[in-house]
C-alpha cells in the first residue's frame, strides 16, 4: 500500500478508538488499555534496540570473525530462528532461575524478544551487507583502508539503506510478538485486555479496541520506517541499492 | 541435580502425543492459509473493484498480534452467536493470520508471470480459465515455493499461542507437566527440542519439494 493509503487507515483506525473509546460504558476500559499499550510500546522499543545490536553483532560475527565466533553466531541465530518465541520466553523467564539466573519477567521479555528478532534480522544484515557491490571493497582496499573502516565508512551506511524496508517488517513482526509477553506475567496490552475481560466480561468492545490499538502501532511503525527510506535514500543515485 | 533424565523419560511419551497435535495444527493451519491466500489473490487479481477492500483486511491482518486474533475468534465470536471450540478457533486463526501473508506471496508470484504470457494465451483463443490453470498458474506457483515454505515454518512455531486458550497442544503439555511435577526445565526444553526437529525436517521438506519443482517445470 502506498503510504497515503496507509495514513488514511492509520486516522480511520484512531477516530475508531476515539469513537468507540468513549461511547457509553467502554470508557471505563480506556485507561487500563492504555497503560498496557504504553509497557507494550516500552518493551517493543527496548526489545527492538537490543534486537538490532545482536542482528549486526551476530551478522559480522557470521560473516567476518574467526571460527569459533562464526559458530556461534551461526548456532545462536539457528537456534532462535528454528524454535518458537513463546518457547524462547519461557525457558528465559521459567528454566534460567533453575540454574541460578534470575531475570524479573521485564528483563526477560525485552532479552528473549531481542534475541528471536535479531536473529531474523542478523539475516538481514547480512543480505545486505552482500548487496554491496564489489566495486565499493575494491574501491576502500585501494584507499588503504582498513577492514573496521571500510565496514564502518563506506559499506554498513550503504548496506542500512538497503536494510531499512525488511528491518521495517520484523519491527512489526516484533511489536505482534510482544503480545505473548503477557504470558510470563507482564502486564502489556494483551494481558490488560484478559483481565479486563474476566473482570467485566465485555468481550467485542475490549478486543475490538486491542486489535485497533495494535493496528495504530504497527501503521505507525510502517509510516515510519517508509520515511526513513525516503529520508535516507536522499541524495543517493539510483544504483543497486536504491 | 539440574537435568533429571529419568523424569525426561517419563515426559517425553505425553509431549510426543502432544506433538501430533502440534502437527495436526499446523498441517491443518497451512492448508487453510494456502487456500485462503490464493483466493484472495485470485479474486484481487480477477476483479479490481476488490482491491481496497482485500488489501485493508490483508494489511489489517498482518497489523495486529496472532495471539488477539486468536482470543477475538475464541472469544468475541460466541458474541455473535459463533462457538467454536479452542481447537478450531486456534486453527482457523493461524490460517486467516498466514492466509493473509500467503496472499502477498501468490501476488508476487502471478506479477512475476510475464505479460506476454496473457497475450499469447489470448492470441491462441485460450479461455480465461485455461489460460490460468494452463498457463498461468504452472509459472506463478513453483517460484512461491520457499516463500510458502517460510511461512510453513513461521506457521508451526506459532501454534504454542493455541495453549492460551488452552488447546492440548506442545506447549499447554508442557506447562502442564511442569505443574504438575513443579519441573519446567526438562519439558521445556523438550519442547524446544521438539519445534527445532520439526523445524529442520519441514525446511527439508520444502527443499524437496522445491527440488521436484524445479525438475518438472524447468524454464
Amino acid at each position: 500500500m502506498g503510504i497515503r493509503a496507509l495514513f488514511i487507515m492509520l486516522l480511520v483506525a484512531v477516530a475508531a478508538i476515539v469513537a468507540m473509546g468513549f461511547s457509553g460504558d467502554n470508557a471505563i476500559f480506556l485507561p487500563g488499555l492504555l497503560q498496557g499499550a504504553t509497557l507494550t510500546i516500552q518493551i517493543a522499543v527496548v526489545g527492538s534496540i537490543i534486537a538490532f545490536c545482536a542482528a549486526i553483532l551476530a551478522a559480522l560475527g557470521k560473516m567476518y570473525g574467526p571460527l569459533p565466533i562464526r559458530w556461534l553466531a551461526n548456532i545462536y541465530i539457528e537456534i532462535f530462528r528454528g524454535t518458537s518465541a513463546l518457547v524462547q520466553l519461557f525457558w528465559l523467564f521459567f528454566v534460567l532461575p533453575q540454574f541460578g539466573i534470575l531475570l524479573d519477567a521485564y528483563t526477560a521479555a525485552v532479552i528473549g524478544l531481542g534475541l528471536n528478532v535479531g536473529a531474523y534480522g542478523a539475516e538481514v544484515v547480512r543480505g545486505a551487507i552482500g548487496a554491496v557491490p564489489r566495486g565499493q571493497w575494491e574501491a576502500s582496499t585501494a584507499l588503504n583502508m582498513t577492514r573496521g573502516q571500510m565496514l564502518r565508512r563506506i559499506i554498513l551506511p550503504q548496506a542500512l539503506l538497503a536494510m531499512i524496508p525488511p528491518w521495517g517488517n520484523l519491527l512489526i513482526e516484533l511489536l505482534k510478538t510482544t503480545a505473548l509477553v503477557s504470558m510470563i506475567t507482564l502486564t502489556d496490552l494483551a494481558f490488560k485486555a484478559q483481565q479486563l475481560n474476566q473482570t467485566t466480561m465485555k468481550t467485542v468492545p475490549i478486543f475490538t479496541l486491542v486489535l485497533l490499538m495494535y493496528l495504530v502501532i504497527s501503521l505507525t511503525i510502517t509510516i515510519g520506517m517508509r520515511l526513513l527510506e525516503r529520508r535516507a535514500a536522499r541524495g543517493v543515485t539510483r544504483g543497486r541499492l536504491a | 541435580m539440574i537435568w533429571d533424565w529419568a523424569y525426561t523419560l517419563e515426559i517425553l511419551p505425553r509431549l510426543a502425543r502432544a506433538a501430533i497435535i502440534t502437527v495436526e495444527a499446523t498441517l491443518l493451519g497451512f492448508v487453510f492459509a494456502a487456500i485462503l491466500g490464493l483466493v484472495l489473490a485470485v479474486v484481487r487479481l480477477a476483479f479490481p473493484k476488490t482491491l481496497v477492500p482485500i488489501s485493508v483486511f490483508v494489511e489489517f491482518i498482518r497489523s495486529t498480534p496472532l495471539l488477539i486474533q486468536i482470543f477475538f475468534l475464541y472469544f468475541v465470536f460466541p458474541s455473535f452467536g459463533i462457538v467454536l471450540d479452542a481447537f478450531t478457533a486456534g486453527v482457523l486463526a493461524l490460517g486467516l493470520h498466514y492466509g493473509a501473508y500467503c496472499s502477498e506471496v501468490y501476488r508476487a508470484g502471478f506479477e512475476g508471470v510475464h505479460r506476454g504470457q496473457w497475450e499469447a494465451a489470448t492470441a491462441l483463443n485460450l479461455d480465461t480459465w485455461t489460460t490460468f490453470r494452463d498457463i498461468i498458474v504452472p509459472q506463478a506457483i513453483p517460484p512461491t515455493v520457499p516463500a510458502l515454505g517460510n511461512y510453513l515454518v513461521a506457521l508451526l512455531k506459532e501454534t504454542p499461542l493455541l495453549s492460551a486458550i488452552a488447546v492440548l497442544e506442545l506447549m499447554q503439555t508442557a506447562k502442564i507437566l511442569g505443574s504438575e511435577n513443579f519441573r519446567y526445565t526438562e519439558p521445556i526444553t523438550l519442547v524446544g527440542l521438539f519445534f527445532l526437529a520439526m523445524s529442520l525436517v519441514s525446511a527439508m521438506l520444502i527443499r524437496m519439494v522445491e527440488a521436484a519443482l524445479k525438475r518438472r517445470y524447468v524454464r
